[in-house]
């Protein structure tokens, strides 16, 4: 049941109630817990097959398995419809299947740690752990990032707490009060750029993120008449939480555990940024006479509607509908036509983020066919301006498109 | 006293409650707060967007 922008806001339809209508995915979102248990899972491979590389079963799992899983199982672009929305949104199940995810990335953690410090892994290996608790870190950004969007205090805390893994908590304010706010636009380090590769966008958006936040929450301190040295600043609260998380592990399991605690909180956000990186690539928000930019619609953010990537990441891929409701649970994210829509799910597409040339192959002639060939509608990388201009033409609609 | 409300999301800024995490005093009137200053919410619509609540 596809829908446009303008059926959203239209009279909800009658014939479907909560009685008569059942979700599909409803105990796919239990798979989501896996991903935790990553480190659980390379362990044991490990034990069963006495292959060490199987440490590294983190990656391959997330660059392997799922991509070839997006392939096999394809799409979904079926919404739940409009009359069973608030009941979707109301059903608690939902929320456990992320909080349930915290306790078990803290003791998959714990575990890596303990199996750093018993020395019976060679450097690779613990290196290889160090990536699989790594795929869980970043992920579990993906589950602070649908926590940190709620009303609820509790669930703001939870947010921050599953950040700690990462130290990634100014990500908690950024993402929120920056990202949302300026999505789409040459003001936002989080959305990446028409001929921009990642490997210029990562130092783009982590430096970015991180001035962000501070200037949010000390300008929000400011008014408040505070100075923003205070715990009550949720960047310097947050990034707390990482200290106390990485102490309490190196005063247990000794300093021979921190080096791979870094290892994993870098993997970590770096899997956060390659992620950020696909959610917006070109895309620009238009102005409007007043000088503001136009609302944030779906078709500012790239949709992917890959069903085995959409359940391991909260139907994070509905990422057009979350921008332009961003308090909808996950449960009850729809697809838009009118959203442009990745060739595959992010699995895949953080691949082929990789490889530049690859990625421009496959995504800059989409997003100038987003923009009927107007390759001056997109958020082009302004040092790559001239050229981007020089290849896809100004402005034609008749040029460009073999990219 | 009046309302105001964020249209995508349905926060209200009652200008007798304020929002003092944000900064803004119970009693602080809706003319005192930024034009540039987005939903605490849900950070779709900005000042300008909000609509008096009735």
């Amino acid at each position: 049941m596809a829908m446009t922008y303008a059926d959203d806001h239209a009279e909800p339809l009658p014939e479907l109630t909560p009685a008569t209508w059942r979700d599909p995915k409803r105990y796919a979102w239990l798979l989501g817990l896996l991903v935790p248990g990553l480190p659980l899972m390379a362990w044991a491979l490990v034990e069963v097959t006495g292959v060490g590389l199987l440490w590294f079963f983190g990656p391959l799992f997330v660059f392997g398995v799922i991509p070839i899983l997006d392939h096999l199982i394809g799409d979904d672009d079926a919404n739940p419809p409009d009359s069973v929305v608030q009941w979707l949104e109301q059903d608690r199940y939902y929320r456990w299947c992320t909080y349930l995810f915290l306790p078990l990335q803290f003791a998959s953690l714990v575990i890596a740690c303990w199996l750093w410090s018993q020395g019976g892994l060679s450097t690779v290996e613990s290196l290889g752990l160090a990536l699989t608790v790594g795929c869980v870190s970043g992920i579990a950004i993906n589950t602070a990032h649908e926590l940190g969007h709620k009303r609820a205090s509790t669930e703001r805390w939870l947010s921050k707490i599953a950040l700690s893994q990462s130290g990634y908590g100014h990500f908690f304010i950024e993402h929120n009060r920056g990202h949302h706010v300026r999505v789409a636009t040459p003001e936002d380090p989080a959305s990446s750029r028409l001929g921009e590769s990642f490997y210029a966008f990562l130092p783009r958006t982590v430096k970015g993120s991180l001035t962000s936040s501070w200037g949010l929450e000390a300008e929000r301190l400011r008014r408040t008449g505070s100075s923003p040295w205070t715990i009550k600043n949720d960047v310097l609260n947050a990034w707390a939480m990482t200290v106390v998380l990485f102490g309490a592990l190196t005063a247990t399991f000794g300093l021979e555990v921190l080096p791979w605690l870094l290892v994993q909180a870098v993997f970590g956000f770096c899997l956060l940024e390659i992620v950020n990186y696909l959610e917006h690539y070109g895309l620009l928000r238009a102005n409007r006479e007043d000088g503001r930019y136009v609302r944030t619609a779906p078709q500012h953010s790239w949709n992917s509607n890959n069903i085995s990537s959409n359940v391991f990441l909260y139907h994070l891929q509905r990422h057009s509908d979350h921008h332009a409701h961003p308090l909808r649970r996950y449960q009850a994210l729809r697809h838009f036509d009118e959203a442009p829509e990745l060739p595959s799910g992010y699995a895949t597409m953080i691949l082929l983020a990789a490889i530049p040339p690859l990625w421009r192959r496959v995504m800059d002639k989409r997003v100038l066919a987003h923009y009927g060939g107007d390759v001056t509608r997109a958020n082009i990388h302004p040092p790559r301006r001239e050229q981007v201009l020089r290849r896809y033409g100004r402005g034609s609609s008749s040029t460009g498109l073999t990219a | 006293m009046s309302a105001f409300r964020c249209p995508e999301c349905g926060y209200t800024y009652d200008e007798q409650a304020g929002n003092p995490r944000e900064g803004f005093p119970p009693g602080t009137p809706w003319s005192a707060v930024p034009d540039d200053w987005p939903c605490p919410d849900c950070g779709v619509e900005s000042k300008p967007d909000f609509a008096p609540a009735t």
